[in-house]
């Protein structure tokens, strides 16, 4: 262990321990949450470790008071997360929009587990995507990043606070059962390896005339936190720059709406990570995140050694999605396969963008366990 | 009036012109609520309390105590419905310098927030709350709440409410508070005192403030104006310190035991966090 408290090293863990490590080399000192299964080993994780670097654990009432937590911690200063898994994220969408109106940087991991309802808890699915994207009222954009290992985990951890700090919202990490709970060997490089990008801070001193919500070139204010001597009023009410309501002037509306909205639709050359492989040239590009894009891999090698042209296109940032790449391939390919832990969600963008130009073919798994490579493998060579 | 007098008397500005947000005044509140007298003592009870103003913060949830945080000079945040507390909890160890209030209504505090009252109150979160009670929703035009007393007429309760209520001394009482006090909006002065210590107090404390909502509680009841709706609350108020929580049931008509209910010591969370680790 380096001397601050945080791991530096190879590792044998799980995802959810990768996770929650990964949370703290990016600084994390606040989590708030509530058990549940496949996520719990997060909580438990951050409540042995946050103390060791002067962090705050709380186990809150409820995953409504989680993410209430988590925003108020946030405005306090701190890094800040929370994990769970599809009842805690549904009991979280209202108030993870108010992270997202009031642009408060924080982390909210879902270990995505067999749905809907209680479901399946202890096996995986990847149901909740499409509820990532658009679970809570009002419009909106949000960033979700979804790992395939138990080092993604760790990495795309430390990722979700530099994008949360740098576009003041909250990011989801979308990972699931499968992932948080496989043990693998995780790498965590020395703290100077590791990116962190800090809160910026306003650079006027305080003022009457301050504004908060003030439209900077990239749309993403400084922030000044509670205890700054700003007095920021920060409500979840329809504000102006100053970040005072204005509920019944349609200005004000549309012109918070788009900053809120542009300040992640015009940076997607920023946040959008792909992984691509043998993508260019092929007949049929597998499209696919989290472990399914893992378990993917072996029916594209079988594929391939068919003599068949198959390329992954993994979406490591599902949302903002990945629009402009299928839109330039869809005219190139055969098909678009699709394999999912779901029965047809992030499949419904790439329809959209491959926009008739290309077979878009869902390889749909209703929860509770991985694809079969075999499944995977016919509809390849179904369309090649 | 000699000029010296006068001087003193006289100033272009209120007193209280740096807590409040001027530009955001006139406020929406109605003529006759009880909100005015309370933000104005809690206002003064923040002069006295020595606080650095710029380490207190202030939570709202919604409703109409709900836009307080937004009328104050001070960091305020005006959250969702009944998430106040677990708000200001996640503000306070974010950022355990901070002095937190939270300002609400009982709506939102004991109804759809609830279960956070409760456990906030349990681990001893170091904050203050301050619940404006008018016995129904104003801001939605007076629906009946955990409040209201049985019998009681409002919009959702047209032939008088058939449910029982809560009293919020006894459920703060009962889930762990340090300070727990009620007032009406007239008690101005023991009202000021009585937040005072609320904020002096290391804890989990409470103070409830029974408070006229003469445009819709009021009329519905036939309570008269504002002004005698007000009175009534004073002149129907036994001041009982010490006095059991559980006795603190308020009936239609009935008197309203007010006074300083709870006031004790125990390690807040953040110390028994410390200690345990």
């Amino acid at each position: 262990m380096a001397n601050n408290g945080i791991l530096q090293g190879s590792f044998f863990m799980d995802g959810d321990t990768a996770c929650a490590e990964g949370a703290l080399a990016a600084g994390c000192r606040f989590f708030g949450g509530y058990p549940i299964t496949p996520a719990t080993e997060i909580a438990e994780r951050m409540v042995l470790r946050l103390p060791q670097v002067d962090g705050t654990y709380i186990q809150m009432e409820d995953e409504i008071a989680s993410m209430n937590a988590v925003l108020g911690a946030s405005w306090g200063g701190a890094r800040a997360m929370t994990a769970t898994s599809g009842p805690g994220f549904s009991l979280m969408m209202e108030n993870l929009g108010l992270g997202i109106m009031t642009e408060t940087p924080c982390v909210v991991v879902n270990v995505q587990r067999g749905g809907p309802s209680t479901g399946m808890p202890t096996l995986v699915g990847q149901g909740d995507m499409m509820q990532a994207r658009w679970g809570s009222h009002g419009d909106y954009e949000i960033i979700a990043l979804a790992p395939s290992s138990p080092q993604e985990l760790f990495d795309l951890t430390i990722r979700a606070f530099n994008l949360a700090e740098k576009y003041r919202t909250p990011v989801l990490v979308m990972t699931d059962e499968t992932v948080g709970h496989m043990s693998e060997r995780v790498i965590i490089p020395p703290p100077e390896e590791i990116e962190h990008y800090p809160r910026r801070k306003p650079d006027v001193p305080p003022s009457a005339d301050y504004l908060p919500y003030k439209s900077e070139p990239n749309s993403v204010p400084p922030m000044a936190c509670a205890g700054d001597g700003y007095r920021v009023h920060v409500t979840g009410l329809t504000h102006n720059e100053k970040g005072y309501p204005d509920t019944v002037n349609l200005d004000v509306q549309q012109q918070m709406l788009e900053r809120l909205i542009n300040k992640i639709q015009h940076n997607k050359d920023d946040i959008i990570e792909l992984h691509e492989d043998q993508v260019e040239g092929a007949d049929i590009v597998v499209v696919a995140y989290g472990i399914s894009a893992r378990t993917a891999a072996r029916p594209i090698r079988l594929a391939r050694e068919m003599g068949l042209k198959v390329g992954l296109l993994k979406l490591v940032t599902v949302w903002p999605f990945a629009e402009e790449r299928i839109r330039e391939l869809a005219p190139k390919i055969k098909a678009f396969v699709v394999p999912e832990i779901n029965m047809g969600q992030i499949v419904l963008e790439v329809e959209r963008c491959a926009a008739g130009q290309t077979e878009t073919i869902l390889v749909p798994h209703a929860g509770g366990g991985l694809h079969k490579t075999k499944d995977v493998l016919a509809t390849i060579k179904k369309f090649a | 009036m000699n000029e010296e007098l006068s001087n003193v008397l006289i100033s272009k500005e209120h007193p209280m012109d740096d807590y409040l947000r001027e530009d955001r005044l006139p406020h929406i509140w109605c003529s006759g609520c009880g909100l005015g007298t309370i933000l104005t003592s809690f206002v003064s009870a923040l002069q006295k309390s020595g606080l650095d103003r710029d380490k207190v913060a202030v939570v709202s949830g919604i409703g109409c105590t709900g836009r307080a945080a937004g009328y104050l000079y001070l960091d305020g945040f005006h959250t969702t419905h009944g998430r106040a507390i677990p708000f200001a909890t996640g503000l306070k160890l974010g950022n355990p310098e901070l002095k937190v209030v939270v300002i609400s209504g009982d709506g939102d505090l004991v109804a759809i927030g609830g279960n956070h009252f409760i456990h906030a109150a349990r681990r001893n979160m170091d904050i203050t709350v301050i619940c404006v009670n008018n016995f129904n929703y104003g801001m939605t035009s007076g629906q009946m709440g955990p409040t209201t007393p049985t019998g009681a007429r409002t919009s959702t309760s047209p032939y008088g409410n058939h449910e029982p209520p809560f009293s919020v001394p006894y459920l703060a009482a009962a889930s762990g508070a340090t300070y727990v006090a009620r007032w009406t909006s007239l008690h101005i002065r023991r009202l000021e005192d009585s937040i005072l210590e609320a904020l002096n107090k290391k804890g989990f404390s409470v103070v409830e403030i029974i408070s006229p909502c003469p445009t819709y509680y009021g009329k519905k009841n036939k309570m008269g104006s504002a002004l005698q709706q007000m009175k009534y609350y004073h002149e129907n108020s036994v001041i009982r310190h010490g006095s059991d929580p559980a006795e603190s049931g308020i009936d239609l008509g009935g008197e309203i035991v007010v006074g300083c209910f709870i006031n004790k010591d125990k390690p807040t969370f953040l110390d028994s966090q410390k200690r345990s680790v």
